[in-house]
């Protein structure tokens, strides 16, 4: 893989709460190379949006990034203040946002909307901004684009509004697209067309994407790469094939059980037990231990990244070993139930 | 749309034949007004002359109707006091209090929009919390006090400004207005920013709050993430969300402050719709108190129906609900 596009370095976001410190994002790191797909997946609550947030530097107040780097093409947008910063946001690194019905103002027509956003960086003409706008609602696939345009908001459903919001991610042909769970709200269909369109898109013209979900079938069908996310640590990384073939670390395995395709219609699905911990009183150690089912005596420290065949990485004392690996390692032995 | 307007008129007659019946009613209760008219000392045929003349003695309900029917013809009836048709009375005063009235708006609106949008935005600042700790005296301050305060700073102080009255006026549009010449803007000056004080305050409240709630949706935090600058997202996304309360807020004040200007008319001796109002009240001048309270319905009703024409044009979402 050539030097890659985007590099996320030990990033950490703090919001201080009445309750404490939340370290919503701690010491996250992974990177995406030219036209790779990166999903990114976690539990809600496992800071997926803030880490989306952080990249692009609109973290706002009581939040704030306490350390790391977001290198962009070599540049680290952490350190980029004001109007550098808004030069690179939307032309270098767009982000389409979670929640479709939100993330267009209900008072401002389409146009309006994506206009702005045009003219944010390119001096051009209302006009030649309206037909830019135009043709990046045909590229996602929005049948008569210009009737689109003079719409507003409310009068669009869910999912055309997400695909407005990727339209306006596209406009500038960024290097990278961190999309923030875009097709959830969409159906089946309409999200296998967009997520082919992401994979074209990523293949002809380069375009990096980090792809955040919770949905493990799109992650194998789209993704590249898989970092998987766990109360704002990274506790896996790999290709995303190899990960979902056999995942090291007993989260991922659990998140992988329980999706619906690998079972039997009617069958119950296994699921990972407890809940996701809250993040302002996090157990020392491993923060999955408590509902881990290898958890042992060194879970209470933290655990160390541990580095297999093919760049693969785990934040794990004790990873699981693949099938292939016939001699079980002296840890083995101290492998207990957490019930 | 035309539904809606017809709706909206016949609202509005409702409102208005209530108000007269309630008014004239009112008025009716407090006392004779022949008492106040004429000379006590004058005898008793003088007096059941007058009676007569005005049909103070006929039944209530029927002096309402007299009432209604001339109103009908456009004829409020005439003044006891002044011995002058009652509308030419109102409209000669009403161009002092509309000046007055627009004045006190604009400087509420041209300072109070900026200020809010300020505290709203940094709203951690210190000049921010200094602009909202100038709203709540501009609300909890009484405003003839305030008159009084700016009479002595600026008029007898300083004598900068003049202390009251309305100075030299000039023709516009068949109107007689102050605020032609300079020396008549000097007259209007104190008058304006001691009126226009409750509602600074007011609107940089509402400014502040509405900034505040755009500034942290999701829809700015996106527009940050395509680049726009600040100066756009407040100019967009910010000022066209504020519009649509500020609108509603501006309507509602400017009626009542075109109606209810009586106190700022009165420290200052400004000779407009409030002081003949207050005048006619204490000599029970009854043909003006109706007229003038059927006239302030009517402005409310007016004011109220173009701030929902503009508010269906401010927000996409209520033009929708109205249609269907
Ligand atoms: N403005 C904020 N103030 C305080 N805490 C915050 C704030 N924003 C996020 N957090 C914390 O950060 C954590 C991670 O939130 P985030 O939205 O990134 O989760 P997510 O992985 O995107 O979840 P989901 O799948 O539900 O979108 C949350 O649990 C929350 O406690
Ligand atoms: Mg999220």
């Amino acid at each position: 893989m050539s030097e890659p596009v985007l590099r996320v370095k030990d990033l950490r976001t703090e919001f201080a709460v009445r309750a404490g410190i939340v370290k919503a994002v701690d010491g996250v790191t992974f990177e995406v190379g030219r036209g790779r797909i990166l999903g990114l997946v976690g539990e809600s609550g496992s800071g997926k949006s803030v880490t989306g947030y952080s990249i692009l530097g609109l973290i706002e107040l009581p939040g704030r990034i306490a350390g790391g780097e977001v290198l962009l093409n070599g540049v680290d947008l952490t350190k980029l203040k004001g109007e550098q910063i808004r030069r690179v946001r939307g032309a270098q690194i767009a982000m389409v946002f979670q929640d479709p019905m939100m993330t267009l103002n209900p008072v401002l027509k389409v146009s309006t909307q994506m206009i702005a956003a045009v003219r944010a960086h390119d001096n051009v003409s209302r006009k030649v901004a309206r037909s830019r706008a135009r043709d990046a609602l045909a590229t996602v696939g929005i049948p008569s684009p210009e009737e689109r345009l003079d719409a507003y908001p409310h009068q669009l459903s869910g999912g055309m509004r997400q695909r407005v919001a990727i339209a306006i991610a596209l406009l500038h042909k960024p290097a990278v697209i961190i999309a923030d769970e875009p097709t959830t709200a969409l159906d089946v269909s309409i999200q296998g067309q967009i997520l082919a369109e992401v994979r074209r898109l990523a293949d002809e013209t380069g375009t990096a994407f980090v792809w955040v979900t919770h949905d493990l079938a799109v992650v194998s069908s789209l993704a590249d790469d898989i970092c998987v996310m766990y109360a704002g640590r990274v506790v896996e990384t790999g290709a995303a094939a190899d990960v979902i073939a056999s995942p090291r670390h007993p989260y991922t395995a659990g998140l992988l059980a329980s999706v619906p395709a690998e079972h039997e219609p009617g069958e119950r699905l296994p699921q990972v037990p407890g809940s996701a911990p809250s993040l302002a009183n996090l157990p020392p150690g491993c923060a999955f231990a408590p509902r881990c089912f290898k958890a042992g005596p060194a879970c209470n420290t933290t655990p160390p990244v541990q580095h297999f065949e093919d760049g693969r990485t785990a934040l794990c004392h004790y990873p699981i070993e693949p099938d292939s690996c016939q001699p079980l390692s002296s840890t083995s032995t101290t492998y207990q139930n957490a019930s | 749309m035309i539904g809606f307007f017809i709706q909206r008129i016949l609202q509005a007659l409702l409102v208005i034949i209530a108000m007269s019946v309630i008014v004239f009613v009112g008025v009716y209760a407090i006392g004779n007004p022949i008492d106040v008219m004429i000379d006590p000392a004058s005898d008793q045929a003088l007096r059941e002359a007058l009676i007569q003349r005005y049909g103070f003695d006929r039944p209530l309900i029927e002096q309402y109707f007299i009432f209604m029917g001339n109103m009908l013809r456009g004829d409020l009836g005439e003044s006891f006091i002044y011995r002058l048709p009652v509308i030419g009375l109102i409209f000669s005063r009403m161009p002092a209090t509309l000046e007055l009235a627009v004045s006190a708006m604009l400087i509420a609106t041209l300072l109070g929009i900026p200020l809010g949008l300020w505290a709203g935005y940094k709203p951690d600042a210190i000049s921010s919390k200094f602009i909202m700790g100038l709203s709540v005296l501009g609300f909890s301050v009484p405003t003839f006090w305030v008159g009084l305060l700016l009479i002595m700073a600026f008029a007898v102080e300083l004598g900068w400004l003049p202390s009251g009255g309305r100075g030299p006026v000039t023709d516009f549009l068949g109107m007689k207005l102050s605020i032609g010449s300079m020396e008549g803007l000097s007259y209007i000056i104190l008058p304006a920013f001691n009126l226009a004080l409750f509602k600074l305050g007011l609107l940089i409240r509402l400014t502040r709050s509405g900034t505040v709630e755009v500034m942290s949706s999701d829809y700015v935090r996106f527009a940050r993430a395509q680049g726009l600058s600040e100066r756009k997202v407040v100019g967009l996304h910010v000022l066209k969300n504020i519009s649509i309360p500020i609108v509603t807020v501006f309507g509602l004040e400017l009626g009542s402050t075109l109606a209810f200007a009586v106190v700022t008319e009165t420290v200052f001796n400004w000779p407009g719709m409030g002081k003949l109002i207050i005048d006619s009240i204490t000599v029970l001048d009854r043909p003006v108190m109706v007229a003038y309270l059927i006239l302030v319905v009517f402005l409310f009703v007016l004011i109220n129906l173009v701030v929902d024409l503009i508010y269906g044009q401010l927000d996409p979402r209520i033009r929708v609900r109205a249609a269907s």
